[in-house]
Parts: structure tokens; sequence; C-alpha cells
């Protein structure tokens, strides 16, 4: 749990993964990760493939990691799979979320303020974490 | 990139390059005073190396699959020794055989060769870290120096070295070694002298053997000391061996042998050498701007010394077990000496004592003299505790020291290949699973005797003989502090749930033990054969008695039990029922002072979860300890009850495989132990039933729930794991 926060907190940014009709699509996205670890927040623009997945599937995934491209990667790196489903932030808290994705993301302020900038929250139900290279615990979020 | 320097090439900053080692010799060189004409293989040939061969990703796989602190010190034996075989396995790069084809042609032509370490950092900065690394005397030929220098590289990352890891700052990344040539200087006398000695820095300690020093550094024969005024050469004391004996090149072999009469009686230095030995180790202080400890041998009536380095407080009895570790490294001659010890001494004295302890009758004792009998049992048994740590497990080294031998020979794919070769002889457990084998048989044949024991009445007389002989030889087994077979209905049980199965595992047939020692045998080169033969003939005592010196300690624990489920029975009513059996002292206090109150034990509290998050272990990182894959249920042994409830087919889960329960082993489709290495009995014996076998895994018994679906990865040395 100590090291899927620390993943969550250190890392600015994590692989997103969608699907568009069984073909699998990855993206990079800059998030932040809510208090409780139970959602994490990104932006995207409007007109993106990543959008328009998750438009026809919300089903998506999240892997977060601290690799530093070294040979000690494979075992002193950890990574954490978030899954779970996106959904855009209503009006009624995007100030809130605006506020704990920019202190994280300050340069993307004019991103985010963007007319055609979308902001989305992967609900995670379940965080898969990795470390020493094969050893896995299954993190379930109780409903 | 010059890959092979000479001393004069050499200069006080050369470190990085060559390693501390090389940059004194190269300075006593200077100097003027005596060195073996040393060439130093530079430390870019290491890297060369380490990169072309992928060893970096290697390494940090092996070091990473778990935390130091959760390693035991058999995990750091698998590590070093599956580390060791990559190295051994992997091709030497062209350009570093060209370079040393060549020097052995020149200027090291003709000799025989010491191959030694120099690491930077290993003898400086406040610490001096002597006999971590190996180094190799004797050595000739291109071949053979190549197997040395890999040695010495992969020596980088022994176990001895990773317990110093944070003192000697390895890392992946950036730690590596140079690797000193010499010709091997064949000296009459030799030795090590201490510019300060331990207990006054006025005085000069020297030591001295006949020979060659090895034996005195790795403390297979002991030298002469002197201790000597600094000032005046003055003797101030000499302290003479019990034996003087010596090393010397048998072939290509170090070897002790006895000295002629003429020398034995003669201590090896006389005041003119001392004078001498003396002299140099004050010219090197003065040189290096401290005291020093100098390696010196006497050869053809000239001292040269062989290396130097600061002397610096030691490196053992931080408080840790580190010292005691250490001392698990021994030579050949020390550890048939051991067997010995314990084959013919320690283990006979073992057995008389529990003869003696058993043939007491604990009916017949008054409740004191019954509090007496617990705590001389007790007593008797930490005894053995410790004879078992100082003695038996360092005996488990001959095991690794022919694993060594026999990787370097066959350079198998497969790191623990040689223990095919230790299981000549039987194992006590397996004995005993055999013969309950034959119980379960008649059981399975015999409708009538299955509805019989399942019924809880007794057998025919034929097959109740045969349950009193079993529990005779067998039946004072004890797991987690409780007695095996000592209830008929528990072993009825099993015997039940094997007649059940014929899913029960046989002992691997080894027709081939023979035929692979032979093979090993032939593929070693003549001048080393005897060698072989004599490390064979070690490891397959240190691997058969790994495996009895548990069960003989379990017969001592099992007396104490006895004794003190005495004291249990006659407390009866007045005893409070939360007591265990291992709480000796209530035990006794309680037969001492009958009206006595004892305050029920706090339950332990396990470590909270986060709140809205639920942990389930999808695959748990062991160390691979018995090749193999397996899928079954768990069953995860926290008393002798879980051992009886055991089903023919599921994953045996457990601290650790204690000898004494080994008789589910047969029955179980894999073995997945929170203890870790490839020594521990549960290896052992999951290797001699062919299992599945992941040790190691920290979390096993706390992550891992009974009916949990588990997949035992044996050569991977992964669990993993599935719940609906």
């Amino acid at each position: 749990m100590q090291i899927l926060r620390e993943l969550l907190e250190t890392q600015l940014l994590g692989v997103l993964g969608t699907q568009h009709e069984g073909e699998p699509y990855t993206s990079l996205v800059g998030f932040v990760a809510t208090p409780d670890l139970k959602q994490l927040l990104f932006a995207t623009g409007r007109s993106t493939r990543k959008l328009a997945n998750l438009s026809a599937d919300s089903r998506a995934s999240m892997l977060v990691d601290n690799r530093g491209n070294r040979a000690s990667d494979f075992t002193e790196a950890s990574a954490a799979t978030a899954v779970g489903v996106v959904e855009e932030i209503g009006v009624a808290e995007r100030a809130e979320f605006e506020e704990l994705f920019l202190a994280k993301h300050p340069h993307l302020e004019s991103f985010v303020h963007s007319p055609s900038c979308v902001f989305l929250r992967l609900r995670v139900s379940v965080y898969m974490v990795v470390t020493r290279f094969q050893h896995v615990i299954e993190l379930h979020i109780e409903p | 990139m010059k890959l092979i320097v000479g001393l004069d090439e050499i200069t006080d900053t050369d470190g990085r390059r060559v390693g501390g080692k090389v940059v004194a010799l190269a300075a006593l060189h200077r100097a003027g005073i005596a060195v073996p004409a040393t060439r130093c293989l530079t430390i870019e040939a290491y890297e060369l190396f380490v990169e072309q061969a992928g060893l970096r990703a290697v390494i940090s796989q092996e070091l990473g699959r778990k935390s130091f602190a959760d390693m035991r010190w058999e995990e750091l034996w698998d590590v070093a020794l599956r580390i060791r075989n990559r190295f051994i396995r992997a091709p030497v790069p062209e350009a570093i055989v060209e370079d040393l084809s060549a020097t052995l042609r020149g200027e090291l032509a003709q000799s025989r060769l010491a191959v030694r370490s120099s690491a930077p950092g290993e003898d400086s900065e406040g610490a001096s870290f002597a006999g971590l690394h190996d180094s190799f005397v004797g050595v000739r030929g291109v071949g053979r120096t190549l197997d040395a220098i890999r040695g010495v590289w992969a020596s980088l990352w022994t176990d001895r070295a990773l317990l110093y890891r944070r003192e000697l700052g390895i890392d992946v990344e950036s730690s590596a070694m140079a690797v000193i040539l010499q010709p091997l200087v064949e000296g009459s006398r030799s030795g090590i002298a201490f510019g300060a000695h331990p207990s006054d820095p006025e005085l000069v300690a020297v030591e001295a053997v006949y020979g060659l020093n090895q034996g005195l550094v790795d403390g297979t024969i002991q030298p002469d000391r002197w201790s000597l005024d600094r000032r005046s050469a003055r003797v101030v004391e000499h302290l003479a061996p019990p034996e003087r004996l010596r090393m010397v090149l048998r072939g290509a072999e170090p070897t002790v042998e006895k000295l002629p009469s003429e020398q034995a009686d003669v201590p090896p230095l006389d005041e003119a050498n001392l004078g001498e030995v003396l002299q140099a180790v004050i010219t090197a202080g003065e040189l290096f701007g401290g005291p020093q400890d100098m390696e010196w041998t006497l050869a053809d009536g000239q001292l040269v010394l062989l290396q130097s380095r600061p002397v610096t407080t030691s490196t053992s009895g931080q408080g840790d077990k580190r010292a005691w570790y250490l001392s698990l490294t021994r030579s050949v001659q020390n550890l048939l000496d051991l067997r010995d010890r314990v084959e013919h001494e320690l283990l006979p004295a073992m057995d008389r004592e529990a003869t003696q302890l058993g043939s007491v009758d604990l009916g017949s004792l008054s409740s004191g003299e019954l509090a007496k009998e617990i705590e001389r049992r007790s007593r008797a048994h930490d005894r053995w505790v410790e004879v078992y740590s100082q003695d038996f497990i360092p005996l488990a080294h001959g095991i690794r020291l022919f694993g060594q031998f026999y990787n370097n020979v066959m350079e198998p794919e497969d790191p623990y290949e040689f223990m095919e070769l230790l299981a000549a002889t039987p194992l006590l457990s397996v004995h005993r699973n055999r013969e309950l084998e034959r119980l379960a048989s008649r059981v399975r044949k015999d409708p009538e005797l299955r509805r019989r024991l399942a019924a809880g009445e007794q057998g025919d007389t034929d097959f109740e003989r045969a349950v009193e002989d079993f529990k005779q030889e067998f039946g004072d087994a004890a797991y987690a502090s409780q007695k095996c077979f000592s209830e008929r209905v528990q072993l009825n049980r099993l015997l039940l749930s094997m007649a059940e199965t014929t899913a029960i595992a046989l002992p691997r047939s080894k027709p081939d033990v023979e035929e692979r020692s032979a093979a090993f045998l032939a593929a070693v080169e003549e001048d080393r054969r005897d060698l072989a033969e004599r490390l064979l003939d070690l490891g397959r005592a240190s691997y058969r008695l790994r495996d009895d010196d548990n069960i003989h300690l379990a017969r001592l624990e099992a007396l104490v039990l006895d004794a003190v489920s005495e004291g249990h029975r006659r407390l009866g009513g007045t005893w409070h029922e939360d007591l265990q059996p291992s709480d000796l002292d209530r035990v006794t206090q309680a037969l001492r002072h009958p009206n006595l109150v004892v305050e029920p034990k706090q339950p332990d509290v396990g470590p909270a979860i986060e709140q809205g998050f639920q942990a389930l272990p999808r695959q748990l990182v062991g160390q691979p300890a018995g090749p193999g894959i397996g899928t079954g249920t768990a069953r995860v042994i926290e008393d002798v009850e879980d051992l009886f409830r055991f089903q023919a087919g599921e994953v045996l889960v457990c601290d650790a495989v204690d000898p004494n329960m080994t008789f589910v082993v047969p029955m179980a489709c894999g073995v997945v132990e929170r203890r870790g290495g490839m020594l521990i009995h549960g290896a052992i014996i999951a290797r001699e039933y062919g299992l599945p076998c992941v040790t190691g895994v920290p979390d096993a018994t706390s992550m891992v729930e009974n009916g949990d679906s588990l997949t035992v990865d044996g050569y991977l040395g992964i669990v993993t794991v599935v719940r609906d």
C-alpha cells in the first residue's frame, strides 16, 4: 500500500490503456491520484483517439511505474496497474479536482483550461502492484 | 584500451582502474621492495565482460528477489551460487583472451600463477575486507587462468561480500573488480605481519608457517605467533601451535601435509628472519603513512611481499551474526575434520544422550522431580541446538564446495545439477515415508482394515504390530512443539487419506547417480581427480547429515515435550487452557507451586489493513528450489492437525518444512516455504521426490489461504495465486 501511494504521488505520467473494437491502444497521460487513491484524474484533448475509444468503451487501465531505464529496473522498479472505468468529471466537482491536478502539474494550467480539453477520472476497482520484477499483489477497492 | 598492465605503468591515482591492492603493490615496487612480477587485468576488462554477457541485469535480478534483511544465510549462498554460475558460463570477450594469451606467452610464461582480486575500496577507507573475495593459486594455462579470472570476478558477488555490501559500497551499476596475475612464489616459509598489534600498537605481530601462506590465511594451519617490540625488535612473546603443518602445491592443488620431523619442532622463523619481517612491515607503514597488514613469503632466502593493506578495526564481531556467517566458509581440510567429528563424535553423543534421557520413567517422578527433569531435558536440547549452529550448519558448506567445483568443471545450465550426485545414500525421512507408505498400501488393499480404522478400531494383530514398529522407530517426531504420531487417531487419518489415493510421489529412482558421478570424474583433469573424489565424498556426507542431524535434534525436542506433556497431564483441571507446550517455565513453576495463577497470553494482533482496500496475493516471488511446475489447492500448515488434514494433490504451504512433517510431502504436488535456500530440508526433500518447490516466500503463510489455487513454478521461484 505504501509502495502504491509512493508511486502515485511521485510519478507525473502514466500509460493509459484503452481499446476500440478489440484494437488495443496506449497513451501517456499526466495524472494525479485523489487522496484516498480511488480515482486517477487526467485531462485530454476532445479530438484525441483515447477519448474516442473511451466514449465507446469506458473500461480502461493505467500503468504507473518508476523505472529509470537501467538494468537494475528489473528488480528495483515498481509498477502499479489500475483497472477501472473512465468518466468525465462533472461541473460540481471540476474546480476541486482541477486544483488537485494543477498542484501536481502547474504547467498544464492553460491546457486544462482550454475549451477543447476534457477532464476525466479513472474510477479504480483494482490495483495490481508489481515489485521485484514478479512479486504481484492485488489491491481491490471495496465498493 | 590496454586491458593488462604491469606495475611500472601504475600510479597512486589508478585505484579506480586497478583496485587498491595493485596500487599498493606498485608503490612497494617503486620503493624497491621485492614483490612478485605482477600483471593486472584492469577493471575495464571486468566491465567489458559483464556488459557483453548482460550480467548486470542478472545480478540485479538475483539481488532483487527480496530484501537482504529477509534473506537467510542459505538464501545468500544460493544467490551467490547462481550469480557465480552465470559468470562461469559466460564467454570471455576475445580482446581479453588475446591479451591474456600474450601475457602468458610473455612476462608470465612458465609460471604457475596466483590469481587474486583487487577491488576499488576493498582494502582502504578505514575498513579491510580480507578474505571476502576468492583467489586461486597454482593456476597454469590460458583455459584455467580464464576460469580463475571468472571465479575472481564472480567473487565480487559472493555471499560473504554481499554481507558487507554497504561497507564495500557494492552496487550493481558501478561495482567492478580488477584481477591480479602473479607468478606463484613458492616460499619455504610464509606468513603475515601486523604493523600494529591489536592489543598494543607499540608491538608488531608476526605469524608464520612453513610452505605457502594460504593455509594460514584460510585458517587451515595454525601458525607460530610472535609479538615484537617495534623499536628494539625484542621478542616479547612467542606462541607455538600445538602442531606444525605446511601447505604445499601437489600438482595444481594446495595440499596440507605433515612436516619432516627435523622441521616440526623448529619455529619457521629465526631471529634474523623476524628482524627482516619487522623491518619490512615498518618500511611499508612509513611508505603508506600508517600501520600495514602484510602478507609475505621467504623464497630462496629473499623476503617477498605478497600484499599490503592498512591495519583497520576488525570487520567481524559487530554484534551481528556476520562473524558466525563468515565462519561457515571453510577449507576442505577443515570440513573433512568437521565431518569426522560430526559423524563419529557428535551424532553418536547426541544419540546416547537422547537414549539416556528417554530411559527416565516420567510417571515415577514427584512433581518437583518432574520440573527438574523438564529443565534437564530442555538444557540438553538447548545445548544441542547450539552445537547444531556451531558444527552441523557449517558442515553444509561441504555441499557448496562440491557444487562450486562441479559447476566449474561441468558448467551446467542448472546451477543445482550437482545435487543429483549427492543423494547416493537414502535420507532418514525418505526411509520413514517409505515405511508409512507400506502401512498405507495395506490399508489401501484391505477394505475391512479401512473400515476398522475409520471406525476408530484397531487393525488385525499383524497390522498393529507393524504400526507399533513404525511408532517405535519414528514415533517421537515433533512438529511445532507437538508430537506427530502420538495420537493414534491422527496416524489413522493420515493412513486413510494416503490409502484413498495412488497419487503418492515416490522418491525419484536415480539409476544414473553413479553414471553421472563417473561422467563428472572423467571430465576432471587428472591432476585434480583425487580432489574431485574427496569433494564428492564430502558433499555426500554433508548432504546426508543435513537431513539426519535435524531428525536427531527432533528426537531431543520430543523428549522435552514428553516431559512437558506429563506436567500438563498432572496439572490437569487446575491448569490454564491457554498455555502452550512451549511455555516450559510456566509448567515447571506450576509443578513446583500448584496454587500459581497464570495470566493468559495476549493474542498477536496482525498489521492493520488500510480502510477500503483488500490486499490479495497474485504472484509471490521466492527462490527456485526444486524444478517443475505444479498446480493444486493450498494447504497452509500451522499445527500438527493441519498435517493430518492434508489431501493428496494439495500444495504444502508452510513456514519451514520440518524434517518431522515430511511424511505429507509424497502426497503434495508442490511445496511453498517461507524459509529460503536450496540446502534447507524442504528443498532437499522436494528434490528427492521430484516435486516443484519454491522457498523463501516471505508472505507464504500469511497471504496464502487454505483453498487458494496455487501454481508452484519451481524453475523461476514463483507462486501464482488464484482465489475465487
